[in-house]
């Protein structure tokens, strides 16, 4: 596995061998002020090939906001790399089951936050139609969505295993 | 394209449909046309389905994108996330002739082909490109005397090299489109910070999400706003949500309101905070509800900023 890693997130175009550990991604990150994100050790560790990073549930606290990337010396794509490396760690098997629960759902009705009773009795009021014109509203819409997820085999990929 | 298609996502119809009312009624007023994108699903959220399979992550996408092609409309989003899907995962597929390639291997199951014929567009980013803050302020005739905390939120502007908005650390033109309601757009210290829900952190690791709100709710309390704006339903969420449940785990009394831009430009447009579904929001602040309903009914002079 760990041969790999850096194989991989070459491959789909990311570089971080040129990081020079400045630290200028993990001063800049909003998680890492309030938690065990450390960006700079992630990198570190994808760069030493360390298959412990894709374990790593630091990894699932970044919000995806992209500072580090604009920000880092080097142009190094840091959350490109760590988006790649949590599909290599949903791969793996490692993944949230709050996660599992919002694939589930996209599974089943095709909205990762489904519509509720309490939503429809707002939309009421609003004069706007109870159903909104998504994939709810359209039974077979929803067949050709399920089939597509089928197709890229995502149920077996989230599935508990 | 001048014809758009209104692309709702999971949020905003599902939880906020004020925005989506809202939404609508600024279009209508505005002259733009655009229709309903029917049949589309989630977007599929940035921050969690691309963190979990790329494959995945660019036929639903793709699928969205196809919807309004067959209708030859260019598709709108109101939402940060939804626009970062859609534009990131558009850009892609007419890049890469193999990505394509295998993506329309999936869409072909469903009698489906993404064609690349189709821009996306963010209703911020629209509003300043088509119209702009000058033409804008001609359709304001209830100029807004409000102290706003601006959120841009990230995928809005960032990866900036897909943006084309400038840069990211100090961007200026959605203030300028809050300034054209007759608000002020009043700087705040970590202004350009993430709100914490992002990336799939708000679902996976809320106690850590609701740490970094309660640090923005800090920031933007001190600089004493009527409230807050964003244009992201998913922002709009943890900001008005999450104000709840940072109060519960912190013991604080916040009681910031919250607006998505549609709703503060539905105010100046005219409308009024009921047809905008602004008292849908789980922050009540009775104070703020007294001042916009004044506002909007005219009791109010505005003169004097
Ligand atoms: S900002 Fe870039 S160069 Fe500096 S430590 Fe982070 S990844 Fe390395
Ligand atoms: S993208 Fe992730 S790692 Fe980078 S600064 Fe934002 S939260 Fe931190």
């Amino acid at each position: 596995m760990s041969e790999e890693l850096l194989k991989v997130l070459k491959a789909a175009g990311l570089d971080i061998l040129s990081c020079m550990h400045c630290g200028t991604c993990t001063g800049s990150c909003p998680s890492g002020r309030h938690t065990g994100l450390n960006t700079r050790r992630i990198i570190r560790d994808a760069r030493k090939n360390r298959a412990t990073v894709l374990s790593d549930d630091a990894l699932w606290l970044c919000t995806t906001c992209y500072t580090c990337q604009e920000r880092c010396p080097r142009g190094i794509p840091i959350t490109d790399a760590i988006l790649e490396l949590r599909r290599l760690a949903v791969r793996e098997g490692f993944m949230l089951p709050e996660h599992r629960l919002v694939s589930k759902m996209v599974l089943e009705c095709g909205h990762a936050v489904p519509l509720d009773e309490e939503t429809k009795k707002k939309r009421e009021e609003l004069g706007l139609d109870p159903i909104p014109e998504t994939v709810q509203k359209y039974p077979e819409a929803l067949e050709g969505l399920k089939i597509l997820l089928k197709t890229c085999k995502f149920d077996e990929l989230v599935a508990e295993k | 394209m001048e014809k758009l298609s209104l692309f709702l996502g999971c949020i905003v119809p599902n939880r906020y449909p004020g925005i989506e009312k809202a939404t609508k009624l600024c279009l209508q007023k505005l002259e733009v046309d655009a229709s309903d994108l029917p049949g589309a699903s989630c977007c599929p959220a940035p921050g969690v389905f691309k963190s979990f399979d790329k494959a995945t992550w660019l036929a639903l996408a793709s699928r969205n994108i196809v919807l309004s092609e067959k209708m030859e409309r260019d598709i709108l989003t109101v939402c940060n996330g939804c626009y970062g899907s859609l534009a990131d995962a558009n850009i892609e597929l007419k890049k890469d002739p193999e990505m394509k390639a295998r993506t329309n291997t999936c869409l072909k199951e469903i009698g489906m082909e993404f064609k690349g014929t189709t821009e996306v567009r963010h209703i911020i980013e629209f509003l300043y490109k088509e119209f702009g803050p000058e033409k804008l302020k001609g359709f304001i005739t209830t100029p807004l005397d409000l102290r706003v905390a601006l959120h841009y939120g990230c995928h809005l502007i960032k990866p900036s090299k897909e943006r084309n908005l400038g840069e990211t650390e100090a961007p200026e033109f959605f203030d300028e489109l809050v300034e054209a309601t007759g608000a002020k757009s009043v700087d705040y210290t970590d202004k350009m910070m993430c709100c914490g829900a992002g990336g799939g952190v708000r679902s996976g690791h809320a106690a850590e999400s609701l740490e970094m709100l309660e640090h923005k709710l800090a920031c933007i309390r001190n600089a004493k706003v009527d409230c807050i704006v964003n244009a992201c339903p998913f922002c709009h969420l943890q900001f008005d949500k999450g104000q709840l449940a940072v109060n519960e785990k912190f013991g604080t009394d916040y009681s910031i309101p919250v607006l998505h831009y549609s709703q503060l430009l539905g105010l100046a447009l005219g409308f009024s905070p009921d047809e905008l579904g602004i008292e849908q929001n789980a922050v009540q602040n009775i104070e703020f509800l007294a001042k916009i309903y004044e506002i909007s009914a005219g009791l109010k002079s505005t003169t004097q900023c």
